[in-house]
């Protein structure tokens, strides 16, 4: 059985090399990363093929060769160069499994939408937010093949003309490193969960 | 002072009152009331859990409804893949003995038109759903917000979510709107006046003499689109408007009475600080009409598209540019006289009973323009009922308008409702991304007011011009 595309890998998070992908409109929504026609689904797979379906494909179907995702020579980008306020909008996790399976792993925006970079985060996708000069130099480089690694471990992005740091969540990111599963971590806390609900209970509420 | 009597927000004491577990290092362990799912975004969470061999805690604290993927024709079959998502929540529901309000059900409806109207939603509670308009809720002074697929298996399994604390910024609305100006364009002007990401990691509170006044169902519209400027969550403190409506829910009495004398508690003590403050004067606020590919870009219907190139800031202006491309429209063009195919009224924004009520008060007597197109949604099947009730479908049919059955429809485009590419569509919904109302659909996001009186001229219109 193929591993679901929600479920985190055990065994922790290495850093990502790979060339950029570049797209630098601001406050792409979920419903440009993923239409919603898309979501009449039970499952998260084959969402891969849909990641910017309307950036990406004419109406006909047909390819639309300038968009980044499209080019040849984009092949095998792994890390996506965003604009402003990436992932606004609809809460769907549609949207970060349709990227992972389009192979990103990580996207670089000045900010996200707080459901979008939990959602991303969940699946392994890494939130890297810079500074609009860091942004601008890492879009320059759309176009190239050099090679940026994110590295989750130290926080930072290195490319060949810089680098910079940036910030995960502590806790996501511990999770992420060792394959700490967030739920498994939640049903620790189940004698916790229990004593809230019958203090409730005793103090006349509903349990 | 000790914190214990420390003044505190709104907020700090809905989030205070619900923390389960807080270790260092980790996000808050945060309890959850009342989670809602619906068919799109949970068939994955159950399977997970599945797979796990968990089942659902608290059945009693989740309840299931169908409505984006149903069609909202009576006669209409959903295809194949909607309805192998509407089986597959009807039956993961009744599995887990989770309340149902299926596709049998007398009281269907769109969840967040749903929850509150059969009174699920209360103050003082944690409220979630796969579903980021799930700040709705707020309305009623609960704390409540859209999540995503893995925290709805997670709230499933345990009632719990983690959660880093957000901030917090007041939303101070005052002044008394003019006749033909509504809640709806009240919350288009303030995201037009911060953003689409001016919210971003706040929670907001809506506070100030407009709010106020405001019915719960103006509330609700208000606090929906809370997240269309990035913040996940909106709330107004509960008051006797609140304690009506709830009373009307047929809750028990001895029940509802003991719950208003905590209920009264649930507001922001003198002296709390919020994280930031917004305020709007709405008193010469005039409808609001969106021209642009995000919630933010709206302006009041007696202006002008906005020129690009006055627009300083390189990023602002090429956002500005595509935008207008993408709509067609011309920078420095009237808004009003704008040609339109398509009105939607409905959705969890503005498909309650005074919403339709609004919009059937400009239908009477008036006919739908030639070569326009009509969908009334209601939000649900009391609403739609109620309508009925009052005659308000007769009202749209005779002006030439459809009136269908209850669902999310045209608003998200799911289940075969849709605008044709390059149509333009007033909606009373909340979101005008491209391709949002069907590819190539161009939307000017309204009021029930605003839709209403454009559908019967055919071209973007002013209510209050209408003799």
């Amino acid at each position: 059985m193929s591993t679901p595309a929600h479920t985190v890998p055990a065994g922790g998070f290495r850093p990502i090399t790979s060339i950029v992908a570049s797209v630098p409109a601001a406050n792409i929504d979920t419903d440009q990363i993923v239409p919603a026609r898309f979501l009449k689904i039970t499952d998260s797979a084959g969402l891969g093929e849909h990641a910017f379906e309307d950036f990406r494909r004419n109406p006909d179907g047909s390819p639309r060769a300038d968009f980044a995702l499209n080019r040849p020579d984009r092949t095998g980008a792994a890390i996506l160069i965003a604009g402003d306020n990436f992932g606004c909008g609809s809460s769907r996790e549609h949207a970060p499994w349709a990227l992972k399976g389009a192979g990103i792993r990580a996207v670089v925006s000045t900010s996200f939408a707080d459901i979008f970079r939990g959602n991303a985060l969940k699946n392994g996708i890494i939130p890297v937010v810079l500074g609009a000069a860091d942004c601008a130099a890492l879009h320059a480089l759309g176009n190239s093949d050099t090679q940026v690694t994110v590295d989750l471990a130290a926080e930072t992005i290195t490319w060949p003309g810089g680098s910079a740091q940036f910030r995960i969540d502590p806790f996501a990111r511990t999770c992420l490193l060792q394959g700490v599963d967030e739920l498994g971590y939640i049903l620790k806390h189940e004698p916790a969960i229990t004593a809230f609900e019958q203090a409730r209970a005793a103090a006349g509420g509903k349990a | 002072m000790s914190t214990a009597t420390a003044p505190r927000t709104l907020f700090e004491k809905i989030w205070d009152s619900h923390v389960v577990a807080s270790e260092p290092g980790a996000p808050t362990l945060l309890y959850i009331d009342l989670q809602l799912v619906h068919e799109v975004t949970s068939p994955q969470a159950f399977s997970g859990l599945r797979r796990r061999g968990l089942s659902v805690r608290r059945p009693d604290r989740t309840v299931a409804t169908v409505d984006h993927s149903i069609p909202t024709l009576a006669t209409a079959v959903p295809d194949a893949l909607a309805a192998a998502q509407i089986a597959t929540l009807e039956k993961n529901a009744t599995d887990a003995g989770i309340r149902l309000f299926g596709t049998k059900s007398h009281d269907q409806g769109v969840v967040h038109v749903l929850g509150p109207e059969q009174g699920f939603t209360r103050p003082g509670m944690t409220i979630v759903c796969g579903d980021s308009h799930t700040s709705t809720h707020g309305a009623f002074g609960a704390l409540a917000f859209g999540i995503g697929t893995s925290e709805v298996e997670h709230v499933l399994a345990t009632q719990c979510l983690l959660q880093q604390r957000p901030k917090t910024a007041e939303v101070r609305i005052e002044g008394t709107l003019q006749k033909g100006v509504t809640a709806k364009d009240v919350i288009l002007a303030l995201l037009a006046k911060i953003g689409v990401g001016g919210g971003t990691g706040y929670v907001f509170e809506y506070t100030g003499s407009t709010v106020r006044n405001f019915t719960m169902e103006e509330r609700m519209t208000l606090c929906n689109m809370s997240i269309e400027g990035g913040a996940r969550a909106g709330m107004v403190a509960p008051d006797d408007v609140t304690f009506a409506y709830l009373a009307e829910r047929g809750i028990d009495k001895t029940e509802l009475d003991a719950s208003v004398k905590i209920w009264h508690t649930l507001r922001t003590d003198p002296g709390a600080r919020y994280d930031h403050t917004i305020t709007l004067e709405v008193s010469d606020l005039a409808p609001m009409v969106t021209f642009g590919t995000n919630p933010g870009m709206g302006v009041q219907v007696t202006g002008r598209i906005p020129d690009p190139e006055h627009v300083s800031e390189p990023a602002g202006k090429s956002t500005l540019k595509n935008a207008l491309q993408y709509m067609g429209l011309t920078p420095g063009q009237a808004v009003q006289g704008q040609p339109i195919q398509v009105v939607f009224i409905g959705s969890c924004t503005n498909g309650r009973i005074s919403d339709l009520r609004a919009a059937a008060s400009v239908f009477k007597g008036r006919s739908v323009a030639k070569g326009v197109r009509v969908l009334v949604v209601p939000g649900s099947r009391a609403v739609k009922r109620q309508a009925e009730a009052e005659g308000l479908d007769r009202i749209f049919l005779e002006s030439g308008a459809e009136w269908r059955e209850p669902g999310c429809s045209m608003c998200i485009a799911m289940n075969g409702d849709e605008v044709a590419a390059g149509d333009y569509a007033v909606s009373t919904s909340n979101r005008n991304f491209e391709g949002r109302q069907g590819r190539g659909s161009r939307t000017f996001l309204a009021s029930p007011l605003t839709a209403a009186a454009s559908a019967v001229t055919g071209t973007l219109t002013d209510v209050r011009s209408l003799a």
